[in-house]
């Protein structure tokens, strides 16, 4: 008997709340707009926050209020953003090309003078707070390894030179590393933008001598030779206006600092190992990033 | 607690015998000396002289851009020799003015003692130490007439002198007590005519007795008893921070993220006092202090009556130079001074100690993960949590190590010290204070647009 009535009542308990928990879903519904879901299944998914959004379902919410581009995403690149542009269905300019990280420094331990051993935190920005960082050039990398940390994405390793390296198949041109380095040795490059000056030194000849024997001495003799005009000596450092270069290598030739590089004619920073369909799918594996250095 | 003393600290081996009992000697000519143009505190200088350009000993050579700096004046008489950028003890490379000295010494004339100084007002006297380009001589060179331009509302009863001096290896301020407690004595009345006070308390630490009887008997003389006091606190690091100094000496404890005068003091280096009376009383700016140059990788420890930018080599090669292998190069205090990246750094008006280290006493170590013992916790003389404020700054959670007060964080270096798995806590707060103040200039600059 006690057990049919405590049977009865709870069964009617439930019949109740969850009659009235219909009416409520019902009655109370959010509006959700259905492009927010299609959008975030786009989107990579990483939450990296490179968009500047709270990650990628932020990204998704601001992209259909409209405050954010179709292409905000850096790590997607174009073929999310052409995927997003069909979402909502608005044209995408494609000329917007994608862009890589790139150490503009060429000081390794070997060019490079050290005044003192640092013995502290392993951390450019708390190792600049200390005299200043170990490195005599106080433009150059520290190579402690922030921009490397800040990376979401496995694309940068240190070297065994001191220098970190980009690898360009996972280089998602987030920005990250950029942010992290003390330094503004870091930057953005479009893959064809590839001859820079790899230095960032504004000091003067004799004192970039002192201290680095590949450092940009400000001779101007780049900026003299160029054909386009597209090297500008800003303070003592060689600046090339990418958009009027036209990667003739006159300055590479002319340097005698040796410190322009042309990015797409050098050897790939880390050789794709035996065994690895691609660089991607040989860092995912067992091992991580030191698989493929 | 005992009166004296407070919550938390450590006492390190002193250290100070190779040179407490030793006179100040005056420097040898230095063969340049080199003024800086960047005050260490954010604030630069502009240069009113030219490469070429004579000047005169005391002569004034550089005026500061924004409100929180002081003009530099030449320590020597000689020839500009190069305005440009040199490498500074902190190791960044920032503009300086090299001077090469005649050896002459001709005083500047506007170098004359103040006349009527009984009669100045307040105001008057601020700005004359002002224009002496006159700093904190405890190390941190913050502008003394900052600190004697007190807010409006600000209720002031008491100028409390610091002659603690709790790191250990120096004697540079124990020495100027000892040798020259008249001018203490002096600069302390200055000092509270400039912010109207009646009572000024030095606080010196109980391992300096014939300071503390010196000061006495200088006080007597002068028929300021009564009105000046010495206390003799327990030698205990940090005393010497203004924070525990005001605790030891007053028992009263200035909130976190506030000033002294919050509790209604004013505090002042004891060097900064003698600063003040060679100024009023010879007509001398703030271009000599005494350092204490010692330390294992000296042959002859010494405190030298040094002028300001003499680089440090010079310094140590009139101690006999190096001995044995020297590792360590440190401007300031062990616990709190900075390593320097060269033995070339030029000094500053806040350099109180050079201090050389042999290689094998400047060995450090691997950190080890922290173990939770709590010694940091137990010891911090702000009672800050340093084992966690190092985690946050480590996950880079900049607002985390706010929210657990990073930025009261005196970097006294007493968790370091005492940390059995020698992590590096002082330079991580260091580093956390550093990225928070970056994170609210941004913001504020952001709010201004």
């Amino acid at each position: 008997m006690n057990g049919l009535s405590a049977l009865l009542s709870l069964g009617a308990l439930g019949l109740i709340f969850g009659l009235s928990l219909g009416v409520a879903a019902k009655k109370f519904a959010v509006e959700r707009d259905p492009r927010v879901d299609e959008i975030l299944a786009v989107l990579p998914g990483a939450n990296c926050g490179a968009c500047g959004y709270p990650g990628c379902s932020g990204l998704a919410d601001a992209v259909v209020a409209g405050s954010a581009p179709v292409d905000a995403c850096p790590v997607g690149k174009a073929p999310v953003a052409a995927r997003v542009a069909e979402i909502m269905g608005v044209k995408l300019d494609s000329s917007a090309e994608p862009k890589y990280a790139r150490v503009m420094c060429l000081g390794d331990r070997a060019r490079a003078v050290e005044l003192f051993e640092y013995r502290g935190i392993r951390d450019c920005r708390a190792a600049q707070l200390v005299g200043g960082g170990a490195k005599g050039c106080t433009y150059g990398c520290l190579g402690l390894g922030s921009c490397v940390n800040a990376c979401q994405f496995g694309a940068m390793s240190m070297g065994d030179d001191g220098l970190p390296k980009v690898d360009d198949d996972l280089c998602t041109g987030c920005g990250k590393c950029v942010a992290a380095c003390p330094r503004g040795i870091v930057q953005l490059r479009a893959k064809k933008d590839s001859v820079n000056v790899m230095c960032q030194s504004h000091a003067r000849g004799p004192e970039v001598k002192k201290v680095c024997s590949i450092g940009c001495i400000g001779c101007g003799i780049c900026a003299k030779n160029c054909p386009e005009k597209a090297i500008t000596m800003v303070d003592s450092l060689a600046v090339i206006d990418n958009s009027k270069c036209t990667r003739c290598g006159i300055c590479i030739a002319k340097c005698p600092a040796k410190c322009i590089i042309d990015y797409a004619k050098i050897e790939p920073a880390l050789p794709v190992g035996a065994g690895c369909e691609n660089l991607a799918s040989c860092r995912g594996g067992e091992g991580g990033s030191q698989a493929a250095s | 607690m005992p009166r004296g003393s407070f919550r938390g600290g450590i006492h390190p081996p002193e250290n100070k015998s190779s040179t407490s009992g030793l006179p100040i000697v005056a420097a040898q000519r230095p063969s340049k000396v080199v003024v800086l143009l960047n005050m260490g505190t954010g604030s630069a200088l502009s240069s009113l002289v030219a490469k070429g350009d004579l000047v005169h000993k005391g002569q004034k050579i550089a005026d500061p851009i924004g409100r929180f700096g002081v003009p530099s004046h030449s320590p020597v008489s000689g020839k500009v020799a190069a305005i440009g950028a040199v490498r500074t003890g902190l190791g960044t490379m920032d503009q300086a003015i090299t001077i090469e000295p005649d050896g002459q010494d001709t005083l500047d004339e506007s170098c004359v003692p103040v006349e009527n100084a009984d009669s100045l007002s307040p105001a008057e006297i601020v700005s004359i130490i002002r224009e002496a380009g006159i700093v904190g001589m405890g190390g941190a060179q913050f502008p003394t007439h900052v600190k004697l331009t007190l807010p409006p509302n600000a209720k002031v009863d008491a100028l409390l002198i610091n002659g603690a001096e709790c790191e250990p290896y120096l004697t540079a301020d124990h020495r100027l007590m000892v040798e020259r407690p008249e001018d203490v004595v002096r600069g302390t009345r200055i000092l509270m005519k400039a912010i109207g006070v009646d009572r000024a308390v030095i606080g010196v630490e109980d391992n300096k007795p014939d300071a503390v009887e010196a000061l006495q008997r200088a006080i007597a003389s002068a028929a300021a008893a009564g009105t000046i006091d010495v206390v003799a606190v327990r030698t205990h690091y940090p005393q010497g921070s203004e924070k525990h100094l005001i605790k030891s000496v007053l028992g009263r404890e200035v909130a976190p993220g506030c000033l002294p005068f919050s509790v209604g003091v004013v505090v002042n280096n004891v060097g900064t006092a003698v600063a003040v009376a060679d100024r009023f009383d010879r007509g001398l700016p703030l271009i000599e202090r005494v350092v204490t140059v010692t330390g294992s990788g000296v042959a002859n420890p010494a405190n030298i009556m040094m002028k300001v930018g003499t680089s440090a080599i010079e310094l140590i090669e009139q101690c006999g130079g190096f001995v044995g292998d020297p590792g360590k190069i440190i401007f300031g205090g062990p616990m709190m001074g900075a390593a320097v990246p060269s033995a070339e750094a030029p000094t500053t008006r806040g350099t109180s100690g050079i201090l050389v280290l042999d290689r094998a006493e400047s060995r450090s170590f691997e950190p080890m993960p922290c173990i939770r013992c709590g010694r940091c916790v137990e010891l911090c003389p702000m009672r800050l949590e340093p084992a966690l404020l190092h985690q946050w700054s480590e996950a880079r959670l900049w607002s985390e190590a706010e929210a657990y007060h990073a930025l009261d964080c005196i970097e006294c270096g007493v968790c370091s010290y005492e940390c059995p798995s020698r992590r590096n806590l002082v330079q991580a707060i260091k580093y956390a204070k550093a990225e928070i103040g970056a994170r609210r200039r941004a913001a504020r600059e952001r709010g201004d647009k």
